[in-house]
């Protein structure tokens, strides 16, 4: 306003000012006397949107609160930038027990959900960066290699009880570290698969899970639910195809070549394509859902799954608290996507939630930060809490698992199951890719063509190639 | 001078000598909040860093990345698309209602306000609301704002002409009630029609109003961000044969959002070199804009 009005000319500026004040002035007084109601619409409005940053700050001082009581030891201290806020309270709370306990000053600081790479750019700038901080996947061993400790032979690299969970760069430093795994599949409920007449054991492959889903949805209507759950293309649950069952194609790949990837490859076949196209199409096909409205989502598919409107839920371990008091028998079965031999097939196992220590802080605080992990993953009370946070924790010293989903994966294994490893992890560009692989999805579900099919098949494949440079140009 | 005010130096010593303290604070925030950070700002440009305390000078090739960059130029033609055909709906709207609530309507006051309302909600939510609103009536056609960006680009436009349109209302209403009394009176006087007055009268004696609001809504135009990523974030995009995407309703700002935490540490310098180009940009053809407008103007 002010840059423009100084431009122009004559005796009208002044006038015009005062004009546009007066008139303004007018508006919000209207404004206040005519809508009160809308104003205050609009304040919650604006505290929605508040709330995501206002609630990491609030982490923040209570975290800060935490540690500033406690006298400075002269030891290291330890700064925790965390992924999942999902946990940030429990974590809290350790922190708070774990500085009473030792003298040891530590922070917790919860990034906003799907900020955390904008929040550990800017924190890692600070004069006090994280000490400790999460790599989960190659792309962030890229990023921020560089700035991760070597773990090999640390304390709690000794803790661990399998290295299937670590990453490492080219040359062999042990970068981060598994604190968690996750497993995804097909949640089915037994109970609607048996009511339709059906048994979970006819599912043993891509032609059983075809059968059953297709014979619940040709009598969705006189059985009051359908087979699958929403598939929505929103930024809410897109993820569960683009980024999940993607992966069944990258695993195949993987198991085909007989190796799996260590590194992002620079291109990919797409071999197995026909077979993410089994399962795709069997799922918004046979769903509640008329597959022309997935783009827009606003379909709850957990609850769908929950209120037993739908059998099958395309989801992940993480779910099982969610669904298992709704659905208690609730239980997970593999990607079957008619490859052979996937009878032998178990779940998508693997995480994001990597632990990595700051190269570039104090050997004090790098050492405080190590001291600290151990006794999350081995003092009886504080594993207890992360595993009922976290599900599962890959330690030698941690809690089995409460988590059924986590459970049916480790059975699965045991029966001589295949894991399914996330190479999906090693998606290039991955926000990128995905939103391409989305806005191809969205027009192959309004017209399942074969044109549409094949500018996924593009996105899919040849995105690939083509994210893979992007995000390796120097 | 000096002998016709002694009185003054009275006053102006002390101006004279403590002028700095007053200035000081205001100078202070203006170099810390501006200055520095956009100095900062072109020199990253010419860096690759991923964290701004270890940038290594690289000197121009980020520029030569960005102006090579197709999804930059696609953006760049869209957002001026976009800037031209919202310039002008907004004005020409906004100068409609204007003109008819200063023609003495009952319940103007009560309009005007209702028009000038969409401006106090903030863009994000904008965005959301109207997709949600776009998609409940595209939904019954089978498609969805996300799915064309035909759709994408005018449910833009919709939604921008809705927020912007009582902003700029209130500047002309401003305008047109500081058009003299007595010129309209001699016009109609001397048999002038409506349309006459309209053209020849009071669209030269609001030129300074039409400054304002042009100037506004075009820089507007070109730094648009929040709507656009809430009502499409660039979808649909069109997959290339190979593999590459074109992301149809992304704008400059959005582009330059992108490419800052899209991809890999290389490319936050050239994110860099774009948003300097696009300050280039949007400064020079602002300016552009307010000459050509000022020379319109007239003097009474």
């Amino acid at each position: 306003m002010i840059l423009p009005l100084a431009h122009i000319s004559g005796a009208l500026r002044i006038n015009i000012l005062e004009k546009v004040i007066n008139v303004k002035k007018e508006i919000f007084k209207r404004v206040a006397a005519v809508s009160m109601a809308t104003l205050m619409a609009g304040a919650v409005f604006a505290g929605c949107g508040n709330n995501a940053s206002s609630s990491s700050t609030d982490s923040k001082t209570d975290s800060s609160a935490a540690s500033s009581d406690t006298k400075s030891t002269g030891t290291g201290k330890v700064y925790w930038l965390n992924f999942k806020p999902e946990i940030d309270e429990t974590l809290q709370e350790l922190a708070k027990t774990y500085t009473e306990k030792t003298g040891v000053d530590v922070k917790v600081t919860t990034a906003a959900s799907g900020t955390y790479s904008q929040t550990l750019t800017s924190e890692m700038d600070k004069s006090n960066p994280p000490t400790l901080f999460v790599i989960g996947n190659q792309q962030g061993v890229k990023d921020w290699g560089d700035y991760a400790l070597d773990l090999k032979d640390t304390a709690i690299a000794k803790e661990l009880s399998t290295d299937a969970y670590n990453l490492t760069d080219e040359n062999g430093k042990l970068v981060s570290i598994g604190y968690c795994y996750e497993c995804y599949g097909i949640i089915a409920n037994p109970e609607l698969v048996e009511k339709a007449g059906y048994k979970m054991d006819d599912i043993k492959n891509f032609e059983g899970l075809k059968k059953v889903a297709e014979g619940i949805h040709s009598k969705a209507d006189e059985l009051g639910f359908d087979a699958f759950s929403s598939s929505d293309m929103d930024d809410s649950s897109s993820w569960r195809f683009t980024g999940h069952m993607a992966n069944l194609e990258y695993f195949y790949e993987e198991k085909a070549a007989g190796k799996t990837w260590t590194e992002c490859p620079a291109t990919i076949t797409g071999e197995f394509m026909p077979n993410f196209k089994n399962l795709y199409d069997l799922c918004i096909n046979n769903s509640l859902t008329d597959p022309k409205d997935l783009a827009t989502g606003g379909h709850d598919a957990e609850n769908e799954f929950k209120t037993q409107k739908a059998a099958f839920f395309v989801n992940g371990s993480w779910e099982y608290a969610a669904v298992s008091e709704a659905v208690p028998k609730a239980t997970m079965i593999p990607y079957y996507c008619g490859v052979d031999g996937e009878e032998k097939a178990g779940l998508n196992c693997g995480t994001e939630n990597c632990w990595a220590v700051n190269s570039k802080v104090s050997e004090d605080d790098q050492k405080a930060t190590i001291d600290f992990m151990v006794w999350l993953v081995s003092d009886a009370d504080a594993s207890k809490k992360m595993v009922d946070q976290l599900g599962i924790m890959p330690y030698k010293n941690a809690p089995k698992s409460s988590n059924g989903f986590l459970n049916d994966a480790d059975t699965y294994t045991n029966n001589g199951c295949y894991v399914m490893d996330w190479a999906t992890n090693y998606q290039p560009n991955v926000d990128e890719y995905r939103a391409a692989l989305v806005s191809a999805l969205n027009a192959y579900n309004a017209d399942q063509s074969d044109a549409n099919w094949d500018a996924v098949k593009s996105a899919f494949v040849d995105g690939w190639a083509t994210q893979y440079k992007a995000a390796n140009a120097q | 001078m000096e002998k016709r005010k002694p009185k003054l130096k009275i006053f102006k010593n002390p101006i004279r000598r403590w002028g700095w303290l007053f200035l000081g604070p205001m100078a202070a925030a203006f170099i810390i909040g501006f200055v520095w950070p956009f100095i900062q700002g072109i020199y990253l440009s010419m860096c690759q860093f991923k964290t701004i305390s270890n940038a290594k000078f690289i000197g121009f090739s980020n520029y030569v990345k960005a102006i090579t960059d197709p999804s930059f130029l696609h953006s760049f033609w869209y957002t001026a698309l976009f800037a031209i055909v919202s310039l002008v709906l907004i004005n020409v709207l906004a100068f409609t209602v204007a003109y008819f609530l200063t023609q003495g309507i009952k319940g103007s006051n009560l309009f005007r306000t209702v028009f000038f309302m969409p401006n106090l909600i903030g863009g994000i939510v904008l965005g959301y609301i109207w997709s949600m609103i776009f998609d409940g009536i595209l939904t019954h056609f089978g498609t969805s704002i996300l799915m064309d960006s035909t759709f994408g680009f005018w449910g833009l436009i919709i939604l921008m002409c809705w927020q912007q349109v009582g902003y700029m209302m209130i500047i002309y209403i401003a305008g047109l009630q500081a058009v003299p009394e007595d010129i309209l009176e001699a016009a109609k006087i001397d048999g002038a029609t409506k349309t006459q007055t309209l053209f020849r009268v009071i669209i030269p004696n609001v030129m300074p109003s039409i400054t304002i609001c042009t100037f506004l809504s075009l820089t507007n135009g070109f730094k648009l961000f929040d709507q656009n990523l809430a009502l499409t974030g660039g979808q649909p995009f069109i997959i290339q044969p190979d593999g590459s995407s074109i992301k149809t309703t992304e704008m400059l700002a959005l582009n330059i959002f992108n490419t800052f935490y899209g991809s890999n540490s290389a490319s936050s310098g050239q994110a860099q070199a774009k948003a300097v180009l696009f300050f280039i940009l949007v400064a020079s053809i602002g300016l552009i804009q307010l000459g050509i407008t000022r020379k319109r103007e007239v003097q009474q």
